[in-house]
């Protein structure tokens, strides 16, 4: 099987430099675009390929650099962003393109920048990834020596520079207006859409945010054709994925796999299955912010449509699995504490209503539930429904805990009724 | 306009307007939080939820922020849907998650937005048993107290604070449930307008620290319309008073005005009122002491000394129209003389034969804000005329959503607009001495000495068109500066240009007219707008009172004065005050404070500061602005003008003058047509509403009828008021009365500020029957096509020598907010303000004691620095109690005060 | 005042920034890389340097969590506290440590060697738990684990 994002990877760790990677057939896709094809027309043919960001939403790719204005009279500088911001509890597939294949997403980025005619790129990186950026920095370097970045590459008139920006800090930079927001320098609160970044975004000029998978996949699209990337995955949406696995499995780790893989092939094949003496109970499909898959679900293709179809979003595609012998509310407990204290505090939802939860969610665990505290989430979960706060950030943190009442509902109820937590001194 | 159904009734509305604005314009009642009509929607809050549904079929319908929604045609909307109502409350819920519940100790209670909005909610029972967050509070300084524990997170305090009025000095800190709103460390709040926190928090983060010292609940506030006293840029106040006390001032709305906001001088200068050196008894000199007397005595004493002999009345610039009028009739009009300086005269003079013969267009402070080229010539306004910098600074606003329109960011979206204009500046200029407040939007900004920038002013005039008079010899390095500036506002399709009294320079004047003039063509109408100094400047120049130091100077003087609301030593210099005053035999002095001028009199009268009083003021650009009585003082006290009226009731014995202010106003208008709007301002004092008064005190009112039983049992008649509408209790009219007469904003269901979108004819536009105020004076029909003469320049500074120019200061200037106990608190010391370089050359650091030495005078000032101003002058701070230093500009030197 | 250094590095990252203004966070990090945390001191530096207040500085600081507005020690442990971790029992091993240390999160030792901030995901899910030290990275943590690498930082 192709593998278009990790198949150049050496198994060692280490890090691919530009000789391997032009060696493995890197920069290819740069010499055939830039400059010799039109920029609308990458737009066109990462629009066919169906490419959906890799980031969680799973919007079109081609859709979203579509609505870029372009021609003489867009403003400019226009800029590209890297979304490296990988902070999404559970994920940690972005760590692995960055550290040990940093030229893709340089080549990604220099194709995407093209396509919207950017001239100034950021990679937004967390400041925890202390290799990726190591690794970017000498990257970048010898792109630059190269000639694939700077002024006129390759002789083809266009410009685009590439720049780091180190995070310090916060969950939210992940949401692509606050990390607009953090490169300016300001506090990292979300931005009212419209006007999306594509109209005024970086420092209020043309702006296009890509999660890091997304824009590694481009140098496939461009230089194979968006029929072949269509091609690499199980279902309608184009390519390869990124798949990861957490929690008490056999063989925890990351696989790129063709898009729309089951959930039974990543868990038991790739996962290697539950560890022994653990059973599987349900899996958060993409990060901290999905909803949970359950046993039933084992066998539905893991794309974003599908998913979806089910009632969860396939996010990150990095999977966290709950076993029999973790404490779901206790799960979602934790999944609130990093909620409440990652909220940025802009609207009240989201700022006052994620603390109320996580509270109540702990003194459940603590054997402190109370009648009425079942209601107290419910509403909360209704309350801070998509649409009803300012950006995604609380109604994704109410997916894990809408479904996990759906499911594990009982777990919950138990709590309040036996006046304890029954995983509590049985090994958690 | 565009059909939208809202809850199932067909209504017409703009489209692409704020469906939160437009539903609170048509009357219905969404609740909310963090937007504001001046400073547009950013949806933090998420209170203002209502339904919108797709079509007639949805039936389910979406929760959109309507504050955050632009109007549709055809749009469905319900706010009263179950599930919305039930998100509301939620909202509500949250934010009490952590409110501390302590609104009967909180100042905020009984006028508070949250208050309202919980009600309106209907979120009534508490489910969260954890515990509350808790904050420590800051030092804000004497201004403003804070509260964090009950801060609900809207985020207005920052939007305002940082985003609207440009200080740097409040913000948010920290993050999720934690975020705090205050300051880097405790100290005083920068920014001139911090007050308008106090009416921009929707609860008790932000509360009036002067009123904490006598608190008083909004519902037991006697209030009336009336105007500010301390600049002339007139805007509307509240007053409110209890037990013969003045509590507060807050903000009256006036759109073409001040909008919803004062500055910090306007609002927390009132406590002088309160002050011990308030004159409350009529007085009479026997020898040395100025002993207690009645009104029967002193007015027989009067018209004895009176009678015999010419009598000079001075009048005031804070003194109302009719108190001013009173004494020009007394006396006669020739002898009666403004109580200005030499140089003010002549400033006013100009100005007035501006307005009257030139084609100038002075727009409104609200005008202004609309300017797409400003060019500030010469005056720091920030501190000369507060608010209106405060409207000069949303020049930046408006260029940005005139640029976010590009990319179809509605005007109202403030957050979107600010992202998408980024540090952008204003379309504006200032050329100043040194640093001012404004320099921070401004795109460009000079550093020149007064006599420099009238130089630029007049060739800029001549630069724009050549028929303005030319100007030899200037700096080469100005041709850039002068042909950038000129295509700037040639380019403009409003251009203003700005300056005022604080800089002294009559020529400032007129290079501000001329540059205006050379703008003004058949495409483009330039204004002007001068700052006078006083409340009343302009009342007093269309009387044409004479020019004072004529016969300072001269010493020719009749035998008795009478001197109106006035502290000649504010204007001349002591020495000549002193002579001047020692010529007379008799001198009358009605003032409500104790000035220099007091120890002169030989019979004092007591009158009422304008909270106490009835009048009119005219603003800077010519608008006549009523104000009422809050409360009756207690007597002697009294208006100026009725003083005047007995007076000359006693001494001519005609016995025919007013006993009212529509009786006063009928005879100036007789005798000056100019004033004739004088008496369309407000209705007359027989006006009713369904046969009532119109009640000062809101109907929640509590003790009336006991509030004196400490004093007598027996309920006592509410006093009277023969010059206005009004009852000063709560019995009378309390709905919404003509806009003149709006004391209070109070709605059922809103109890606090916000009550006043109900009073507007749309949120955030003119009240609902047009403002209050009217222009006496408006452009000529017949203007003059012509320019002022260039003035002979100063001649360069010898060696060592320096341009003396006043350093006014918003708090320290004011002739009685500077009596105020929290303004005086905020007021630094006198001091000279030179560059680095020149503190250097005399041997000076910061805070050394400077002697300033200048026609034969000298000063000791403390030293500051400033490296960005023009290296050839010293500010020198003017009007300060300590020093008033009347003859500025002046040239002087500097040196240490060598140490002892 | 800045020091030379942490001066030419910020100006480094204003080079491709359009206004002094949007390098707050880019001075905060770089004199925390010096400082080893923001003073009040630093706050004032910075703000300074780039023409803004203090209070705004302040803003940012106080948002951001890398940003250390208290002394930090000479090492600082951020200990993932996320799902995936917490799955693999980093609750106790955190508390673990932290008694270890005779610290509570937050804290500092007494010796000023280390600090204990209990931090988001680190995006290593896959070798849970994990912890990072300074710029290390330390995977598949056992309490006997996490005295051994303890011992690498002095």
């Amino acid at each position: 099987m192709e593998k278009p994002l990790t198949g150049h990877i050496k198994d060692d760790g280490s890090q691919l430099e530009l000789k391997g990677y032009e060696k493995e057939g890197g920069y290819r896709a740069v010499k055939k675009v830039i400059g010799k094809i039109d920029p609308e027309n990458v737009t066109a043919t990462v629009k066919d390929s169906n490419l959906k960001g890799r980031g969680g939403a799973g919007f079109g790719t081609g859709m979203k650099w579509g609505f870029v204005p372009m021609g003489e009279d867009a403003i400019t500088p226009k800029y590209l962003v890297a979304n490296a911001d990988e902070m999404e509890p559970g994920t940690f597939k972005d760590r692995l393109l960055m550290e040990e294949n940093p030229h893709l997403l340089i080549e990604g980025m220099i194709l995407s920048a093209y396509a919207i005619q950017a001239s100034i790129g950021f990679i937004f990186i967390r400041g925890a990834y202390v290799k990726s950026v190591d690794r970017l920095e000498k990257a970048i370097h010898e792109a630059r020596e190269k000639g694939y970045l700077g002024k006129n590459i390759l002789k083809s008139g266009f410009d685009l520079d590439l720049y780091i920006h180190i995070s310090v800090g916060r969950y939210m930079c992940g949401e692509e207006t606050a990390l607009l927001n953090a490169l300016e320098g300001r506090r990292a609160t979300p931005r009212f859409k419209p006007p999306y970044p594509q109209a005024s975004g970086l420092f209020g000029n043309p702006t296009i945010v890509n999660n890091v998978e997304t824009l590694c996949c481009v140098p496939y699209i461009m230089e194979h054709g968006a029929e072949a990337f269509k091609n690499l995955s199980y279902t309608d949406e184009g390519g390869t994925k990124l798949y990861g696995v957490s929690g008490n499995v056999k063989n925890p780790g990351t696989w790129e796999l063709p898009l729309g893989t089951t959930m039974r092939e990543v868990i038991e094949e790739h996962a290697g299955g539950m560890m022994n003496g653990y059973t599987f109970r349900g899996a958060l499909p993409g990060g901290a912010s999905t909803d949970f898959l359950v046993n039933d679900h084992m066998d539905v293709k893991l794309d974003f449509s599908t998913v979806m179809n089910v009632g969860s979003r396939l996010g990150t595609g990095t999977l966290v699995v709950l076993d029999d012998k973790t404490c779901p509310v206790g799960f979602v407990a934790n999944l609130m504490r990093f909620f409440g204290r990652e909220s940025c505090g802009w609207c009240t939802p989201c700022r006052d209503g994620i603390p109320f939860v996580q509270k109540t969610l702990e003194a459940m665990e603590a054997g402190k539930g109370k009648e009425g505290d079942m209601d107290v989430l419910e509403s909360h979960v209704e309350f801070m429904g998509p649409g009803n706060t300012f950006c995604a950030f609380a109604p994704g943190a109410m997916e894990p805990l809408q479904s996990a009442m759906k499911y594990f509902g009982k777990d919950f109820k138990q709590h309040i009724t036996d006046k304890k937590c029954a995983w509590k001194g049985n090994g958690k | 306009m565009v059909n939208i159904y809202i809850d199932g009734i067909k209504y017409q509305a703009e489209e692409g307007k704020n469906l939160l604005d437009y539903c609170l314009s048509v009357g219905l009642d969404i609740p909310y939080f963090c937007f504001h009509p001046a400073m547009g929607s950013v949806g933090a809050c998420r209170l203002c939820a209502v339904k919108m549904y797709k079509d007639e079929n949805d039936t389910r319908g979406k929760i959109i922020m309507s504050c955050v929604q632009p109007v549709q045609d055809g749009m469905i909307i319900s706010i009263e849907d179950p599930e919305v109502k039930h998100f509301r409350a939620q909202v509500i819920e949250s934010l009490m998650n952590n409110h501390p519940h302590d609104c009967p100790i909180c100042d905020e209670g009984g006028e508070c937005h949250l208050q309202d909005m919980t009600v309106m909610t209907g979120h009534v029972y508490r489910r969260n048993r954890f515990k509350k967050r808790t904050y420590r509070n800051q030092y804000l300084g004497p201004f403003i107290n804070h509260e964090m524990n009950r801060c609900i997170q809207c985020y207005r305090c920052t939007r305002f604070y940082r985003e609207y009025a440009g200080g740097y000095d409040l913000d948010v800190f920290g993050i999720h449930s934690r975020v705090f709103f205050g300051r880097h460390q405790d100290g005083m709040l920068e920014n001139e307008f911090s007050g308008n926190l106090v009416e921009v928090c929707p609860t008790g983060v932000f509360t009036d620290k002067t009123l904490k010292k006598h608190y008083t609940r909004k519902w037991d506030l006697s209030t009336a319309p009336s105007i500010c006293e301390h600049c002339s840029l007139g805007c509307n106040t509240i007053p409110g008073e209890r037990y013969g006390k003045l509590r507060r001032i807050r903000n009256r709305y006036n759109y073409d005005v001040n909008g919803y906001f004062l500055c910090d001088r306007g609002r927390f200068g009132y406590e002088y009122v309160n002050r011990e050196t308030r004159i409350k008894k009529i007085k009479a000199r026997f020898g040395a002491e100025l002993q207690d007397t009645t009104e029967d005595e002193i007015l027989d004493k009067i018209t004895n000394a009176f009678e015999k002999g010419k009598t000079l009345g001075i009048g005031s610039a804070r003194a109302s129209v009719e108190a001013n009028y009173a004494l020009n009739k007394l006396v006669g009009a020739e002898n009666f003389y403004a109580g200005i300086s030499g140089k003010d005269h002549q400033i006013l003079r100009n100005y007035l034969d501006i307005l009257r013969n030139y084609p100038v267009n002075v727009p409104s402070m609200k005008e202004t804000e609309e300017a797409d080229y400003v060019l500030v010539l010469g005056e720091d306004i920030t501190h000369s005329a507060p608010r209106l910098a405060l409207s000069l600074r949303q020049t930046l606003m408006k260029k940005a959503m005139d640029e976010a329109a590009r990319v179809s960011i509605p005007r109202w979206l403030d957050h979107a607009v600010r992202e998408f204009y980024q540090d952008g500046k204003a379309p504006m200029t200032t050329i100043t001495p040194y640093n001012t407040k404004l320099d921070d939007v401004a795109s460009k900004s000079l550093r020149l000495n007064p006599h420099d920038t009238v130089k630029f002013g007049f060739l800029l005039a001549n630069r724009i068109n050549n028929d303005a008079p030319a100007v030899k010899d200037y700096p080469g390095e100005w041709d850039e500066w002068l042909d950038q500036l000129a295509k700037a506002l040639i380019n403009a399709k409003k251009p203003l240009i700005v300056s005022g009294w604080g800089n002294g320079l009559e020529e400032m004047l007129k290079a501000a007219a001329n540059i205006t003039q050379a703008l003004n063509g058949e495409e483009r109408k330039a204004g002007l707008f001068y700052a006078l100094p006083e409340a009343n400047s302009m009342g007093l120049g269309l009387l044409e009172g004479n020019d004072l130091s004529g016969i300072m100077e001269t010493g020719d003087a009749p035998e008795n004065l009478i001197i109106l609301e006035n502290d000649l030593y504010r204007h001349f210099d002591k020495v000549q005050a002193d002579k001047f005053f020692n010529q007379f035999k008799n001198i009358l002095l009605i003032d409500h404070t104790e000035t220099n001028t007091t120890d002169h009199a030989s019979f004092v009268l007591p009158s009422g500061v304008t909270a106490e009083s009835s009048g009119t003021f005219i603003n800077t650009e010519g608008r006549a602005q009523r104000f009422y009585k809050a409360y009756i003082p207690e007597a002697p006290v009294m208006d100026s003008w009725r003083w005047l009226g007995r007076i000359e009731n006693h001494l001519k014995k005609t016995g025919g003058q007013w006993n009212s202010l529509d009786e006063c106003l009928a005879e100036l208008v007789k005798g000056y047509t100019v004033f004739k709007p004088l008496t369309e301002l407000a209705p007359p004092s027989g006006f009713r509403i369904n046969g009532e008064k119109v009640a000062r005190a809101p109907h929640r009112y509590t003790g009336r009828t006991s509030m004196h039983a400490h004093k007598n049992v027996h309920e006592q008649k509410p006093p009277q008021d023969e010059d206005a509408p009004m009852s000063f209790t709560m019995e009378g009219y309390n709905g919404t009365p003509p806009s003149s007469l709006v004391s209070h904003y109070w709605k059922p269901g809103w109890n606090s500020v916000q009550a006043l979108n109900k009073y507007q004819q749309e949120v955030g536009g003119p009240m609902h029957d047009g403002d209050p105020g009217k222009r006496v004076i408006e452009p000529t029909d017949n203007p003059k096509q012509q320019y002022f003469k260039v003035p002979v320049f100063e001649t360069k500074t010898e060696a060592g020598e320096l341009y003396l120019t006043p350093v006014p200061h918003i708090f320290g200037s004011g002739e009685m907010s500077s009596l105020s106990a929290a303004i005086r608190e905020a007021t630094p010391e006198p001091y000279v303000l030179i560059h680095p370089n020149v503190a250097g050359q005399n041997d000076l650091n910061e805070d050394d004691v400077a002697i300033v030495r200048a026609n034969g005078k000298e000063w000791k000032l403390k030293v500051k620095t400033d490296d960005k101003m023009a290296d050839d002058v010293a500010g020198i701070t003017t009007g300060f109690r300590q020093s008033y230093i009347v003859e500025l500009p002046l040239k002087g030197n500097i040196e240490k005060q060598e140490k002892k | 005042m800045l020091s030379e250094q942490e001066k030419k590095e910020i100006a480094e990252e204003l080079e491709h920034l359009p206004r002094k203004t949007a390098g707050g966070l880019e001075a905060l990090r770089v004199v925390q890389k010096y400082r080893s945390w923001i003073s009040d001191e630093a706050v004032s530096d910075i703000s300074e340097y780039l023409g803004m207040s203090e209070t705004q500085i302040d803003g940012l600081a106080s948002f951001y969590n890398l940003i250390y507005r208290k002394p930090v020690g000479r090492h600082v442990i951020l200990f993932c506290d996320s799902i995936s971790c917490w799955i693999k029992n980093a609750d106790n091993l955190q508390e673990q440590l932290g008694k270890h240390l005779g610290i509570k999160p937050g804290e500092t030792t007494s010796d000023d060697r280390f600090t204990l901030i209990p931090v988001a995901c680190l995006g290593a899910c896959d070798k849970a738990p994990v912890m990072m030290i300074d710029d290390d990275l330390h995977v598949n943590l056992t309490e006997e684990k996490i005295k051994e690498i303890l011992e690498q930082y002095k």
